[in-house]
């Protein structure tokens, strides 16, 4: 027992040596949460767009003036070529054109019917949808004015609740996302780097020609990102509550606890890697490259997961960050307890278990 | 030059012998670009909707068919209290909850006027609204056909109307990997340039070698262009491939000039490479230079534009990204590959990444220290 705390104040000399990656282990989640909670929304807002106004009459100015009062919009007015249009969206210069025929009120108040044209840049597919679902809305706004028949037969009203977030922000989404993210990436690339470290300097030999285990070697190289791990929770926790007004509607004890569990599973993904490579680009390489765009994208919380095609599904099953993500919402946001996670926390467990026990099996004491 | 030279012959020599990290330069991007922008998409399709019917009307029945013929949602439940529905809202079963009030269709003939309840799991705002939009359109829908029904037609109709005639131009399908395959191509191509040209110098560092590198007479420049050529050249090579990618699985051929995205991706990887060295001279272990080029990659990346519109960002962050070598790229890939932008269109995105060049590259130089 006194070798292995002596052995986990070597591994905690090792961490606390190297300033620089102890400033970006801690700041990285700050970074992050602030990131996605300022920066980064997925909302449309101050689009450029040109409106050209052929018509020019009492019809067109009021929509123009309607659109350009929405804060979806940043409107210029100009009438332009078809070319120079083409070479303005080329330029990425502007994300729609709106092009008003000439007669357009006449049209409109004598034939009952005109037609506006709307030209998008869909090459982001998303935002030309949604600007041009925006210039509608508008467009049936200015009608309904017009008309002025309030009394439409059998009317429906939709009433529509928003559950959990009923402002609709980012952040009940993104917080439990960035926690899975941050201690995926901290734990396995970390773990990862230090064993393989000891390696291909040569340490690991004198470890294992010493009395000790070799199994205790290796899990006293994991307590230290545990603890490191925990902190980090705590900060983005507090984040969360104090900056961005999103408070833990469940249990916090609860919360730490599963964390800890994602902790340690990512730990053992960590040394699984380690065990198999041998240099510290290698381990970089795959931790870093094979884990972050994958962890983003197959946790769920950048894009949902049901619209993958099903082979990339049942591929998302294998991420461990999956689970804790969902995790961290159901506690959370919703507020439940261990009765509705307790399927998540055991396949995560299960993850565990196996990746133990097979870098348990491929450890070499021996030199080859 | 034979300086240079031989700095290269060296540098390509220890690429070369670590096959492993060969292959996975090659390798690693070709899969992850073949996987991600499958899994990267945005539209919201496969809504799960649960239904609680109190009513059992013939009117009822209609919304609830006319609702799951859609194709956005799919019924996975259909309960009789609100509990037990919200129950599925809280095991992610459901996303979306419609409830039909006792006596819709009576009240609706009788009174003209009836309401709907919608219950929506908004954790995820973008879905959440989305499906609430989608569900509220199908409703309009189902109410109109239903005045259809009950009232005659009148012989035209009187109110103006005015419809929208829209285009979508260069992606008029609204393919989704359009816009992902060449933002993530443009990430791909940045993470293997900056992490192994920061991770290269460090290496050597830690080992001890610069030390003998030190001592001989090669200059500070030398010995920083010998690192950057064999990078620039396999950042080419990932490039080549990510492109032939784009081409034989998705089918995306450039529409602008090939020979123009070559010359941008040559100088944007001069000024990753760059960065790459500028922080390899500031750090000691490999672990440190990793790390720290971590960070920067993951703002840098995530303030891009590639999965979030620059242009929705508040005015601090927009300063930010102009610092952001990743933005340009992505932005620059999209306008060659999708609207065939040419040479006049990015003259001023392709200055400003010379630019960012020339500093890092200068700043690289100067900190390296060939005295400790």
């Amino acid at each position: 027992m006194k070798q292995f705390i002596t052995f986990i104040k070597k591994e905690f000399a090792h961490v606390l040596r190297d300033r620089k990656t102890l400033l970006i282990l801690f700041g990285m989640p700050v970074v992050q949460i602030l990131i996605f909670g300022f920066a980064l929304t997925n909302e449309v807002q101050n689009a450029r767009i040109i409106v050209m106004d052929h018509s020019n009459d009492a019809a067109t100015k009021q929509i123009v003036a309607k659109i350009g009062a929405s804060q979806y919009f940043d409107v210029e007015k100009t009438v332009i070529k078809g070319k120079q249009m083409e070479a303005a969206f080329k330029k990425g210069k502007i994300k729609l054109a709106v092009i008003f025929p000439a007669n357009f009120n006449t049209d409109l108040l004598h034939q009952n019917h005109a037609q506006v044209q709307v030209i998008a840049d869909a090459s982001d597919p998303n935002t030309a949808t949604t600007l041009t679902n925006y210039i509608s809305t508008i467009l049936q706004d200015y009608l309904s004015d017009i008309n002025q028949v309030a009394n439409v037969p059998y009317r429906i009203t939709p009433q529509i609740r928003m559950m959990y977030n009923p402002q609709l922000k980012g952040a009940p989404n993104f917080v439990p996302g960035v926690m899975a993210l941050v201690l995926m990436l901290v734990c396995v690339m970390m773990t990862a780097v230090s064993i393989v470290k000891e390696k291909e300097t040569g340490t690991m030999e004198i470890l294992l020609v010493s009395p000790f285990k070799p199994l205790l070697v290796i899990v006293s190289k994991a307590i230290p990102y545990l603890l490191l791990s925990l902190i980090n929770v705590a900060s983005i926790l507090a984040l969360s509550v104090f900056v961005l007004d999103l408070p833990v509607k469940g249990s916090i004890l609860l919360l730490f606890a599963e964390s800890t569990l994602f902790i340690i599973t990512c730990l053992t993904l960590g040394i699984f890697i380690s065990v198999k490579t041998n240099s510290q680009q290698v381990a970089m390489l795959i931790s870093l490259m094979g884990m972050l765009l994958p962890t983003i994208l197959f946790s769920g919380f950048m894009f949902p997961i049901e619209n993958m095609p099903i082979p990339l599904q049942v591929f998302s099953n294998v991420i461990p960050a999956k689970w804790f993500y969902i995790i961290v919402k159901t506690i959370m946001i919703k507020g439940l307890g261990f009765s509705a996670i307790w399927k998540e926390s055991l396949i995560l467990s299960g993850i565990t278990l196996f990746l133990l026990i097979v870098s348990l099996k491929s450890f070499k004491i021996r030199l080859t | 030059m034979r300086t240079i030279k031989f700095l290269l012959q060296k540098e390509f020599r220890q690429i070369f012998r670590n096959k492993s990290i060969l292959a996975m330069v090659i390798f690693m991007p070709v899969v992850q670009l073949l996987i991600l922008p499958l899994a990267a998409n945005y539209e919201v399709k496969n809504i799960n909707i649960s239904v609680i019917d109190n009513d059992h009307s013939s009117c009822s029945q209609k919304l609830i068919s006319k609702v799951t013929a859609s194709g956005y949602f799919t019924l996975t439940g259909y309960n009789y209290s609100f509990k037990q529905a919200f129950q599925l809202i809280e095991k992610d079963e459901a996303d979306l909850v419609l409830e039909i009030p006792q006596g819709f269709e009576r009240n609706l003939v009788r009174e003209n006027e009836q309401q709907l309840f919608i219950a929506v799991n908004a954790i995820n705002g973008t879905k959440a609204n989305l499906g609430g939009a989608y569900l509220a359109s199908i409703i309009r829908d189902y109410n109109s056909d239903i005045r259809l029904d009950l009232i005659e037609a009148g012989r035209f109709n009187r109110q103006p109307t005015a419809t929208i005639v829209s285009s979508n131009w260069f992606n008029p399908l609204l393919n989704y990997k359009l816009f992902m395959v060449p933002g993530i191509l443009a990430i791909l191509v940045t993470m293997i340039g900056g992490f192994l040209t920061a991770l290269n110098i460090v290496k050597e560092k830690e080992v001890g070698t610069i030390e003998q590198i030190n001592v001989t007479p090669i200059k500070k420049h030398h010995f920083i262009l010998g690192k950057l050529i064999p990078f620039w050249i396999l950042g080419n090579v990932v490039f080549t491939l990510g492109l032939l990618v784009a081409w034989l699985i998705y089918g995306i051929v450039p529409l602008g000039s090939v020979l123009l995205l070559y010359g941008f991706i040559s100088v944007y990887l001069l000024a990753v490479l760059g960065f790459g060295l500028l922080v390899s001279t500031f750090c000691d272990t490999q672990q440190q230079a990793m790390f720290i080029m971590f960070f920067f990659m993951m703002v840098f990346i995530l303030m891009g534009g590639l999965f979030t519109s620059i242009d929705s960002m508040p005015e601090w962050a927009k300063v930010f990204t102009m610092f952001n070598p990743v933005s340009y790229l992505i932005e620059v890939m999209r306008m060659i590959m999708l609207k065939g932008s040419g040479m006049k269109d990015i003259l001023k995105q392709l200055g400003t990444i010379a630019l960012f060049a020339i500093v890092l590259n200068s700043w690289a130089i100067l900190n390296y220290k060939k005295t400790s």
